[in-house]
C-alpha cells in the first residue's frame, strides 16, 4: 500500500511539474558539435570581438558581443562558461588612475528639432588601474592591430600611451602578450578576427599616416600607418600556430572594405548646396586661382590635365567640396595663392566626423570662410582616391593571407568582407525587415559609424555559425537579429 | 499523509491553468471529479452553477458546498531555430466556489453561488524571447449568482438568475522586441485595473422523464468586461521618446469578453450504485476577436485573437461504494478555441485530454468531505503567433509549446 502511495506521489510530481518535450533542445545531444569541441572557447581579436560599439566598450555591448552570442549557442552543444572582462558601467569611458583617457559612448540625443549622436553624460567608473584577476574567454582588445597581439609591453600600464588600456586591465603580467594569455587558457575552440585596425587607423585619420609596406619592423610603425602585408601574414601565421598547437579547431574572419562602413559613406563628396547667386559669387572669388592654374600649365609646371582637375567651378545645386590634396603638384613657389586645392570627386571619401564642421564658418567673423567652400578641407579631413588605393591594396593582401592560412590550418573561414558589402548594397533581411549600412537608420552600424550595433553583431555571429556548422558538421542554431537592439536613444 | 503530499507538491511547483482560453472549469469538487459533467446530475448545491433548474429535485432542505482547488499548470516553450527554451514561472492560483441551495417548498428552490469561472495567471521570465507579447498576466474574476428554480411538474423544472461579475486585470509586456532606455533596460508597459464589474444571466431546464434518466440544458450569457480608465504604467521609456511626457500618467480602456456557453447533457442511474453522465458543452469564443488596448495618449495596441467557438465533451461516472463513501471518475476532451497562427504565449494551448477522479466521504449525517483531482494532458504543439507587428510588418513568434495541469481540490458539503 505504501509503495502504491509513493507511485502516486511520483506520478503526481511529474504531473505537477514542467512538461517535458519529446526532444528537449536543451538536452545533451539535440544539437551536436560535429568535429569541433566547444567546451573551452576563447575569442581573440580587436574591438569587434570585444563588443565595442558607439565609440566605447560598455556592459550592454559586451554582453551581446558576437563571441558571447556564439558561446550562448555553443552551450547547447557542449560549450562551457564564457567569461568576459566586463567594464564597470554602461557609460563606456575609461579612467587611468582617475584621469579620463577615453570618452563615453555615443547615444542619440533627441530634441523636438534635432537628433544628434553625443557622448552620454556621466563620470565613468572603469579605471584601468584596477586590474582584473583571472582569465577571460573574450580576448578582444579594442584598438589592437595584428602585431599588437604579440607585443610584450602591450599590457604594461607604464608603457602608456603605446600600451593598450583594455589589455592593461586584464594582462596576466606586464610582459604578457594577448596571444600568450589566450593560449594559456588551453582553448578547444577559438575565433580570430584581427587586421581591421592595420588599415583602419590609416583610413580614419584621413590617410595622414604612412603606408609601411616594405618596412618589416612593426615596432617602428605609428598608429595611423598601414601594416606591411608580409608582416601581417607572418604574424597571422604565428597566431594560428599558437592557437592550434593543442589541436584546437576554430574560425577566422577576413577584413571588410573600409568603403563599406558608414564612417566613410555617409557624407557625400558633393555636400555643398548652392543657389545661382552664391555659385556665381564663389566662381568669381576662385577666378584668380583658376587663372593661376592656366598660367602654371602654360609654363609647364603642371599638365593641362592637372590644371583641369584642380579648376574650381560651382553650379546651381549640389557641389563637390573644396579640399587640399597633398598629392597635387606644389605650386606655391610660383604663386602663394596656388595652394593644393581641387574639388572632390566621387572617388574621395569624407569621414563622418567632418559632417559636424562641413558648411560651418572657420572664422565666425568671416562669412567667406565656409569650410569645404571658402576654406578647403585638410588632408586629415578626407580620404582621397589614391589613399583609398593604398588601403585596398593592403587589405587585399591581408585577405589573401587570411584565406590561405585558414585553408592551410584547415579551419573555418568567415567572409565578413562579402557580408559588409551586402549590407552596403541592399542589406541583409531578417524577420523585422532589412538591415543596411545606412548611418543611424540602417540598423547595422552603431553611432560611431565603424562598429556594428548589437543587431549588426548578431548578423556577424550568424555568419560565424554558418561557417562553423559547414566546416565541422555541427548543427548550432542561429541567433535572431530581430531580438537585438540597434542604436540607443537617450 | 495525503495532505502532506499535496503541500509538498504545492511547494514544488505553482502555476495556474485554464481550460480553453482563460476559462477555468473547476466549479465544484463533486462534479469536477466526474469529468466536470453536471448539467443533468442531481447531486448537490453545485447545481447552482451547473444547472439551477435541477435544485428543485434535490432531497435536502438546505445544503451548502464550499471548496477550492490548487492549480498547478505549466508551460514549456522551445524554438529549435534559435535554441530558445523557456519555462513559465510557476505561480499559485486557488479558484474557489461556494454554493448554497434552500428548498422553500416542493415547487420552489432558491440558491446562491459565488465562484471563479474565468481567470488566468502566467508569468514568464522577464525579458524572455516572447516578452514583446507578454511578460506576465493576471486575470481574476468572481461571479455572484442568485438563483431561483421552479418545478413545473414532477418531470420538468426551470431555473435561472442574474450574474454579477467583478474582475481584475494586470498585464505586462515589453513594448517591442528591442527598445530600451540608455542602460539597456527594456521599455515595457503594465496595464492594471481592479474592480471591473458587469452583469449577465444564467438559465436552465431539467427534464426527468423517468426515475433513472435526467436531461439538462443550461445557458450562460456572455459577459463583457469593460476596463475604463485603468492605469497604464510605462517603464524605461527613453527620454528622447518621451519629450512631451506622452508616456507619463497614461490610462487605458480595454474590453474582454467572457463568452456565452451552452451545455446539454444527460445522466442515467444504472442502479442504486452506479450513475453515468454525459455533457456536451459549447463555448462561444468567437466573441473574442481582438484584445485592443486604447491608451489615453492616443496610441493603441491591437492584438488579434480570432478565437473560434469550441466544444467540450464530458463523461462522468459515480459509484456509491458504501453508505459513507462515493467514488467518482471522469474524462473530458477540451477543444482549444485558439486557432493556428494565433498562439499567443499567454494562452498557448491546444486541445487537451482531461482525466478526473475523486470521492466524497460522509463524516456525519450532515457533513461530507469532497475531494477531486484533475490531470490535464496536452500533446506538444508546434505553433506561432503571427499577428504581432513592427514597422507595419507581421513578425511571427513561435516554436514548440507543451502544457500540463495538475489540479487537486478539496471541499466540504453541509446539508440536511
Amino acid at each position: 500500500m505504501k509503495k502504491y502511495l509513493y507511485t502516486i506521489l511520483a506520478l503526481g510530481l511529474s504531473f505537477g511539474c514542467q512538461p517535458e518535450f519529446n526532444d528537449p533542445i536543451n538536452e545533451v545531444g539535440f544539437y551536436t558539435s560535429g568535429e569541433a569541441d566547444f567546451s573551452n572557447y576563447v575569442a581573440v581579436g580587436n574591438s569587434l570581438t570585444a563588443g565595442y560599439a558607439d565609440n566605447a566598450l560598455y556592459i550592454e555591448g559586451q554582453l551581446n558581443s558576437f563571441p558571447s552570442m556564439l558561446a550562448d549557442k555553443f552551450s547547447l552543444a557542449g560549450g562551457g562558461d564564457f567569461n568576459q572582462p566586463l567594464v564597470a558601467d554602461n557609460l563606456g569611458g575609461l579612467l587611468a588612475n582617475g584621469q579620463q583617457i577615453q570618452g563615453n559612448r555615443l547615444v542619440l540625443e533627441v530634441t523636438a528639432s534635432s537628433q544628434n549622436p553625443a557622448p552620454i553624460e556621466g563620470t565613468p567608473t572603469t579605471d584601468i588601474a584596477n586590474h582584473l584577476e583571472g582569465t577571460f574567454n573574450n580576448m578582444g582588445i579594442p584598438g589592437a592591430k595584428s602585431y599588437h597581439l604579440m607585443a610584450n609591453t602591450y599590457g604594461n600600464i607604464g608603457n602608456l600611451p603605446a600600451a593598450n588600456p583594455y589589455f592593461i586591465r586584464i594582462a596576466s603580467s606586464n610582459e604578457a602578450t594577448v596571444i600568450e594569455d589566450a593560449v594559456a587558457q588551453d582553448p578547444t575552440f577559438f575565433t580570430l578576427w584581427i587586421g581591421n585596425n592595420d588599415i583602419l587607423g590609416f583610413a580614419t585619420s584621413g590617410g595622414i599616416g604612412e603606408d609601411q609596406t616594405g618596412n618589416l619592423d612593426p615596432s617602428t610603425y605609428g598608429n595611423s600607418d598601414i601594416t606591411d602585408p608580409n608582416v601581417f601574414a607572418n604574424i597571422y601565421n604565428e597566431l594560428l600556430k599558437a592557437l592550434t598547437a593543442n589541436g584546437a579547431k576554430g574560425a577566422v574572419a577576413n577584413i571588410p572594405d573600409v568603403t563599406a562602413i558608414p564612417y566613410f559613406t555617409t557624407v557625400p563628396y558633393n555636400a555643398i548646396p548652392l543657389d545661382e547667386a552664391t555659385a556665381a559669387m564663389l566662381n568669381q572669388a576662385y577666378a584668380p586661382y583658376n587663372t593661376g592654374l592656366q598660367q602654371a600649365a602654360f609654363l609647364g609646371a603642371i599638365s593641362p590635365e592637372e590644371a583641369t582637375e584642380r579648376t574650381i567651378n560651382f553650379t546651381v545645386g549640389q557641389n563637390p567640396v573644396v579640399l587640399l590634396d597633398e598629392d597635387l603638384t606644389d605650386l606655391t613657389s610660383i604663386n602663394e595663392g596656388l595652394t593644393n586645392m581641387r574639388q572632390a570627386t566621387n572617388q574621395d571619401l569624407i569621414p563622418l566626423p567632418v559632417s559636424s564642421v562641413l558648411g560651418t564658418l572657420a572664422d565666425p567673423s568671416d562669412p567667406n570662410s565656409v569650410i569645404g567652400v571658402g576654406v578647403p578641407l585638410n588632408d586629415d579631413q578626407l580620404l582621397t582616391a589614391s589613399e583609398i588605393q593604398l588601403v585596398v591594396t593592403a587589405q587585399t593582401a591581408y585577405n589573401t593571407a587570411i584565406k590561405a592560412l585558414a585553408d592551410q590550418y584547415d579551419i573555418a573561414f568567415v567572409d565578413i568582407q562579402s557580408l559588409m558589402n551586402t549590407l552596403a548594397q541592399g542589406g541583409v533581411s531578417f524577420d523585422g525587415g532589412t538591415i543596411t549600412n545606412t548611418f543611424g537608420t540602417g540598423g547595422a552600424f552603431s553611432l560611431d559609424g565603424v562598429h556594428p550595433t548589437q543587431r549588426g553583431y548578431a548578423v556577424v555571429a550568424n555568419n560565424f555559425i554558418r561557417a562553423i556548422n559547414s566546416k565541422y558538421n555541427s548543427d548550432l542554431p542561429l541567433v535572431n537579429p530581430g531580438s537585438y537592439p540597434t542604436i540607443f536613444v537617450k | 499523509m495525503k495532505n502532506t503530499m499535496l503541500i509538498v507538491l504545492a511547494l514544488l511547483c505553482f502555476s495556474v491553468s485554464y481550460a480553453g482560453g482563460y476559462r477555468i472549469a473547476l466549479q465544484g469538487q463533486k462534479q469536477l471529479a466526474m469529468g466536470h459533467t453536471g448539467v443533468a446530475v442531481i447531486n448537490s448545491s453545485e447545481l447552482v452553477f451547473f444547472n439551477p433548474s435541477g435544485l428543485t429535485f434535490l432531497n435536502e432542505k438546505f445544503t451548502v458546498s464550499v471548496g477550492a482547488n490548487l492549480v498547478f499548470a505549466n508551460i514549456s516553450f522551445q524554438n529549435q531555430n534559435y535554441g530558445w527554451h523557456t519555462e513559465d514561472k510557476n505561480s499559485a492560483a486557488t479558484p474557489f466556489n461556494v454554493y448554497a441551495a434552500y428548498k422553500i417548498n416542493e415547487w420552489v428552490s432558491v440558491g446562491l453561488g459565488i465562484y471563479t469561472p474565468y481567470g488566468s495567471g502566467v508569468e514568464y521570465p522577464k525579458d524572455w524571447e516572447g516578452s514583446h507579447l507578454i511578460n506576465d498576466i493576471s486575470l481574476a474574476s468572481i461571479f455572484v449568482q442568485p438563483t431561483v428554480a421552479f418545478k413545473i411538474n414532477d418531470i420538468v423544472s426551470i431555473g435561472g438568475g442574474p450574474i454579477f461579475a467583478t474582475g481584475n486585470v494586470n498585464f505586462n509586456r515589453n513594448i517591442d522586441r528591442t527598445t530600451t532606455d540608455v542602460n539597456g533596460n527594456r521599455t515595457n508597459v503594465t496595464i492594471d485595473k481592479t474592480g471591473i464589474t458587469a452583469w449577465g444571466y444564467n438559465l436552465g431546464l431539467t427534464v426527468k422523464p423517468t426515475e433513472k434518466l435526467t436531461i439538462g440544458v443550461n445557458y450562460r450569457s456572455k459577459i463583457q468586461m469593460d476596463a475604463k480608465d485603468g492605469e497604464a504604467d510605462f517603464q524605461n521609456v527613453p527620454e528622447g521618446g518621451n519629450l512631451q511626457g506622452q508616456f507619463d500618467q497614461v490610462t487605458f480602456d480595454a474590453s474582454l469578453p467572457l463568452p456565452a456557453e451552452l451545455t446539454v447533457g444527460a445522466s442515467y442511474a444504472i442502479n442504486e450504485k452506479w450513475l453515468v453522465a454525459f455533457d456536451y458543452n459549447r463555448v462561444y469564443w468567437n466573441a473574442y476577436e481582438n484584445l485592443d488596448v486604447e491608451f489615453s495618449n492616443g496610441q493603441s495596441s491591437i492584438n488579434p485573437r480570432n478565437y473560434k467557438n469550441s466544444s467540450t465533451y464530458r463523461f462522468g461516472l459515480q459509484y456509491n461504494a458504501t453508505p459513507r463513501l462515493v467514488l467518482r471518475g471522469g474524462y473530458y476532451f477540451d477543444e482549444s478555441p485558439v486557432q493556428s497562427g494565433y498562439f499567443a504565449p499567454e494562452t498557448p494551448r491546444n486541445d487537451s485530454n482531461n482525466f478526473t477522479g475523486g470521492f466524497s466521504f460522509k463524516l456525519s449525517d450532515r457533513f461530507t468531505i469532497d475531494a477531486s483531482f484533475l490531470y490535464i494532458h496536452f500533446d506538444e504543439v508546434e505553433e506561432s503567433y503571427d499577428h504581432y507587428q513592427e514597422n507595419g510588418q507581421n513578425i511571427s513568434f513561435g516554436g514548440l509549446y507543451k502544457n500540463n495541469g495538475f489540479v487537486p481540490g478539496l471541499g466540504i458539503t453541509y446539508g440536511f
